[in-house]
């Protein structure tokens, strides 16, 4: 296949995102709205909302948690956009990047100029039974769901795959979240934005004010391994291992490049992007990688013509601990196996390592709300790169290149994009 | 059979006659579980039907305690947990499925490369609707031999 390249120039020009958490009272379209707001306020020379040629809106669940189809409408409806082109795109956990993919494509393909491209989740409205069934559509109904399979069912088999081939242990996976919590403690959108060390305290404390026996953890692994504190969720995957369930609304201002100064002096620019589909996990040849995500990496690495060193820091896509270990050996950034699963626990992708990944909390801790989350992950790339991520911010680097990577399921569809500040 | 199309709902009546069928490709050969209207190794459109001989081991797995409502109407929950796996049949291709039969309270005793057959249990549908998720069907389980 040829090297394929964007027809134009496109460009991230702001970005806004609604609170992520648990938001009794908020639609899908007043979560936009607040995302919207907070887009426009974003852009440094400011938006003239009637510039925008199109809305692109990821959504995996609005049928069923809402009971409302075909979101998009709705969300420009009340971002006042009416009669603007709405697209409501569904692809699972990367319905997001896949919207905002589509929105580079509009503008790549000289119909556009100015796009507004994101995403949308109310997930808090049913009970976990009804979460847990709703999620679990995003797999196969026909032929894993058939099996009993959960979304977390689903990776926990991927998990025990690694473990069984590389040795990897629960305590590798339990180093990711502790990373990632300690990255998501200092990020004030993070919906958990605490360390396990302070959500140990605070259970702690809890337990004293209420004059039961205090749990006796010395370190954040005693709290992990602690089975009524830490449960088993899907074998070997325990509750800390999982992100949250997530309300929330995030987007971006896509721009065509040759305007982009228009907007602000410091756009990034979007110079590589793949997106690539994958099978059922048993009809896969590997458990242990996802390889949707290393084709579409090539096809963005290709695209932008740089290659895994060259990427200074990542949002990748940690639904699950063991999603992580292996978003980074598939992107290329560390070896499969060991050299990715002891990446955490060895500070080589915390804020000061040499791959920083998740800077923001990940998933984990800024929250998950599915189909939102793919722009959420480039909110914190337009941040680092602009150097606007605050006590997040990555120390003694240049962050002018960085890469976002979003998995849809398990697997079944991954967005990988390359962005750079010039 | 022969003119049952390469469908679920093919595969879930054959599986109420207690056999597992999958799809082979009459030009190369392939096996394919679950079935397949086309074929994944030459794109073949020249499918038949065969009958597999139900052997099979385990892959990877996990256990799982709070399950999809198929699972729970079933009585399996945090008490109850449940072992859902892909399992690898001597045929060659690899389907999701439940393993009866193997230390769901330990699961670091179950074993990667364990032996399994293929059984048929009755359960509910998977469905959001419960008046869809009430109808019993016949699914493909293995169990630990
Ligand atoms: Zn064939």
């Amino acid at each position: 296949m040829s090297k394929r390249k964007l027809g134009r120039g496109v460009a991230v020009a702001g970005y806004g995102m609604s609170k992520f958490g648990v938001l009794p009272g908020l639609d899908c379209r007043d979560m936009f709205v607040d995302a919207f707001k907070d887009l426009v306020n974003s852009v440094d020379k400011g938006l003239d909302p009637k510039d925008v040629e199109a809305n692109y809106v990821g959504c995996c669940g609005a049928w069923n948690w809402e009971a409302q189809a075909g979101i998009a409408k709705w969300c420009t409806d009340w971002a006042n956009l009416v009669p603007i082109p709405s697209t409501t795109i569904d692809n699972a956990c990367a319905s997001a990047s896949v919207a905002i993919r589509n929105g580079i494509i509009g503008i790549a393909s000289g119909l556009y100029d100015v796009v507004l491209a994101g995403g949308v989740e109310k997930m808090t409205t049913l009970p976990t039974e009804g979460t847990t069934l709703v999620l679990a559509t995003g797999a196969d109904k026909t032929w894993e769901c058939y099996a009993g399979y959960t979304f977390p069912g689903l990776y926990a088999t991927m998990a025990t795959a690694h473990m069984n081939e590389y040795g990897t242990t629960p305590e590798d996976l339990m180093a990711v979240a502790i990373k990632n919590h300690n990255n998501g403690a200092i990020n004030p959108v993070a919906q958990m934005p605490n360390t396990i060390t302070q959500i140990m305290e605070q259970r702690q404390a809890r337990a004293r004010e209420k004059g039961k026996p205090v749990p006796g953890w010395v370190t954040e692994m005693d709290f992990l391994h602690d089975d009524q504190y830490n449960p088993m969720v899907a074998w070997p995957l325990r509750l800390f291992d999982c992100c949250p369930i997530t309300d929330g609304a995030a987007c971006v201002l896509l721009v065509a490049e040759d305007i982009a100064k228009n907007f602000t002096d410091t756009p990034i620019y979007v110079t590589g992007t793949g997106q690539a589909s994958g099978r059922a996990l048993h009809s896969r040849d590997t458990l242990t990688s996802i390889p949707a995500s290393q084709i579409a990496a090539k096809q963005a690495y290709e695209m932008a013509g740089v290659g895994p060193a060259d990427i200074k820091i990542a949002e990748v896509h940690d639904c699950f601990t063991i999603a992580e270990v292996m978003a980074i050996s598939d992107l290329g950034f560390f070896k499969p196996g060991k050299d990715a699963a002891t990446a955490a626990a060895e500070g080589k992708t915390a804020r000061d390592g040499i791959k920083p990944i998740n800077t923001s909390g990940g998933l984990k801790c800024k929250g998950h709300p599915v189909g939102a989350s793919g722009a959420g992950m480039i909110g914190e790339v337009f941040h680092q790169m602009r150097g606007e991520a605050g006590a997040r911010q990555v120390p003694n680097m240049d962050v002018n290149l960085a890469m976002t990577h979003n998995v849809g399921a398990h697997g079944t569809t991954v967005v990988v994009q390359i962005y750079e500040r010039r | 059979m022969s003119d049952m199309p390469f469908t679920a709902t093919s595969f879930d009546k054959l599986c109420g006659e207690k056999k597992l069928m999958a799809t082979r490709c009459k030009d190369c050969g392939k096996v394919e579980l679950p079935p397949r209207p086309i074929c994944t190794g030459c794109n073949s459109q020249n499918i038949e039907w065969t009958e597999l001989n139900g052997k099979g081991k385990i892959v990877s797995f996990t256990v799982i305690g709070v399950g999809p409502w198929t699972m729970i109407s079933e009585g399996y929950d945090r008490n109850n947990p449940y072992c859902s796996g892909i399992v690898e049949v001597e045929e060659g291709p690899r389907i999701s499925t439940q393993i009866m039969g193997v230390d769901v309270a330990n699961p670091e005793n179950i074993k990667v490369g364990t032996p399994v057959t293929a059984d048929f249990v009755e359960r509910g549908s998977f469905s959001l609707v419960p008046e869809v998720a009430n109808v019993r069907k016949t699914y493909l389980v293995f169990k630990a031999s």
